[in-house]
């Protein structure tokens, strides 16, 4: 068997691959914000015990957590135009990977919370501390740096699993390997450059966000004196 | 080197059993074939013809379990010409040229286009039907030319032949959205997520079809590669009896209205 590799032909097409790098960090970066921030207000809530919006908020995470993210995806972007609500490829994209990112860190960031000794929080409390002060310079750093590397872990597989947004026309890394595979039919080139692609993308943005929950411990110590 | 010697001999006899049974296949199959394949539809009084049921409005199957559609009426038109029954055979797009090979059919009339591949297998007749890539797009767009792509946002099917060819036609500002399949592109037109549709010309029949509220309507004509009827390689009377058919049923007007009827749209210029 004669097997001739052709990774040129595919590497000749850097700016569509670009394109894609550009996009699938995009919308990594900007649904890890928002889905973080919202998972923890979330949590937040959750271990406030709210009745009501706890309800709400246990079957918005049963939901989600138990559903395929590409079921997610297609039923905001081809599901809502029929209640009349029209989102872009990319807006459609960006919102199914926060609603899930969401979902899921909000129960790691639960669970990092509801580990912290009651002793921790009684202490904040005697000193006098709002209830705010507490929650946020208190409780949230060391919880958060407990289960950092699980949310780190959680928001590389959102990076990951938008690749399946190529499916709705978001020209995402996946897209541009698809779109280049089909123009020159080299599937095993393609492919390949993507994946090498991702795993880059995956070991450099943990890198990063371990060092982020670095800083974050070094800030809670700092705080907490 | 004598231990080899005996396998050598085992291949070389296996060798020639498989010549003769070859060979003896081969007489057998002679006086089958020998009468030409009109002369044996003239005496069956059969014709036998491949036909699409998976391909709306070339060829489906309604709601009474019945095939139907333009290469179905081409088929049952051509039989009728001849004067013979007819026997519709389903096929699939990837076993159609195979039937025919193998003579397990006449003719076949199955949405086939000519291409240079084929024509070493099979022969064809003239053209009967158009088929085309086009854009498609809701009454309500005025759009005339490629030019008035500009800005518009179309929906294809990625590496399909209209992807490649839009992609070389239509201005820079167009936003081509390329969807996996034929069912992702005309959902996302249908959800109205783009303005218009790049498609083959079945597809958009088919969503017109099941969504009349639309009222779509074709724009731009991507490419033509219109259907031709696929004969067996050295069944040239039969050949020249079909393009007689066709011919006639072109100046009669029977393939217009076979146009008119199924695909909403003139047959155009018929490349024979």
């Amino acid at each position: 068997m004669n097997v001739e590799f052709d990774f040129i032909s595919v590497l000749e097409q850097w700016p569509i691959l670009l394109t894609g790098v550009s996009w699938t960090l995009g919308l990594t970066a900007i649904s890890t914000f928002l889905g973080v921030l919202s998972g923890l207000s979330l949590a937040w809530v959750r271990v406030k015990k709210f009745s009501a919006l706890n309800t709400f908020i246990k079957v918005y995470v049963e939901l989600i957590r138990n559903t395929p993210f590409i079921v997610q995806l297609f039923f905001i972007f081809f599901g809502l135009p029929q209640l009349g609500l029209r989102l872009s490829p990319e807006v459609s994209s960006l919102l199914a990977m926060t609603i899930n990112l969401s979902a899921y860190s909000s129960e790691i960031i639960r669970a990092g919370i509801d580990s912290t000794p009651i002793g921790q929080i009684q202490a904040g409390k005697s000193l006098g501390l709002s209830e705010f002060s507490v929650f946020f310079n208190i409780i949230l750093p060391p919880a958060l740096f407990r289960v950092w590397p699980a949310l780190v872990a959680q928001i590389i597989i959102v990076m990951l699993g938008s690749a399946v947004c190529g499916q709705i026309s978001t020209e995402e890394l996946s897209y541009a390997a698809n779109l280049i595979q089909s123009r020159n039919f080299r599937g095993f080139e393609s492919y390949i450059i993507a994946a090498v692609l991702y795993l880059v993308l995956a070991v450099v943005m943990r890198l990063l966000l371990n060092q982020v929950g670095k800083n974050l411990m070094f800030r809670g110590l700092l705080k907490n004196g | 080197m004598k231990k080899y010697f005996p396998l050598t001999k085992i291949i070389f006899k296996r060798l020639l059993a498989f010549t003769i049974l070859g060979s003896l296949l081969n007489l057998f199959s002679i006086p089958v074939f020998a009468q030409n394949a009109l002369e044996t539809i003239q005496k069956t009084k059969t014709i036998k013809i491949a036909i699409p049921t998976d391909f709306p409005p070339y060829g489906f199957v309604g709601v009474d379990l019945q095939p139907q559609g333009l290469d179905v009426e081409m088929a049952q038109l051509i039989a009728q010409r001849l004067g013979v029954k007819v026997e519709l055979v389903p096929v699939s797009s990837p076993n159609r040229v195979a039937y025919l090979q193998t003579k397990k059919v006449d003719l076949v009339i199955s949405t086939l286009g000519r291409t240079v591949e084929r024509e070493k297998v099979i022969d064809f007749t003239h053209s009967y039907a158009p088929y085309y890539q086009a854009v498609f797009g809701p009454k309500t767009s005025s759009i005339k030319s490629f030019n008035d792509l500009a800005g518009q946002t179309i929906s294809t099917t990625r590496g399909s032949l209209e992807d490649t060819e839009l992609t070389k036609l239509a201005p820079a500002s167009a936003q081509i959205k390329r969807f996996e399949d034929n069912s992702s592109t005309v959902a996302a037109y249908v959800a109205g997520q783009v303005q218009l549709v790049a498609t083959g010309a079945s597809v958009a029949a088919a969503m017109a079809q099941k969504n009349p509220q639309l009222a779509s309507e074709f724009k731009l004509l991507i490419k033509d590669s219109p259907c031709f009827i696929g004969v067996a390689k050295g069944e040239d009377a039969l050949r020249m009896k079909v393009n007689e058919v066709i011919t006639a049923a072109h100046k009669a007007g029977d393939l217009e209205r076979l146009s008119q009827k199924w695909l909403s749209r003139s047959t155009g210029e018929l490349p024979e």
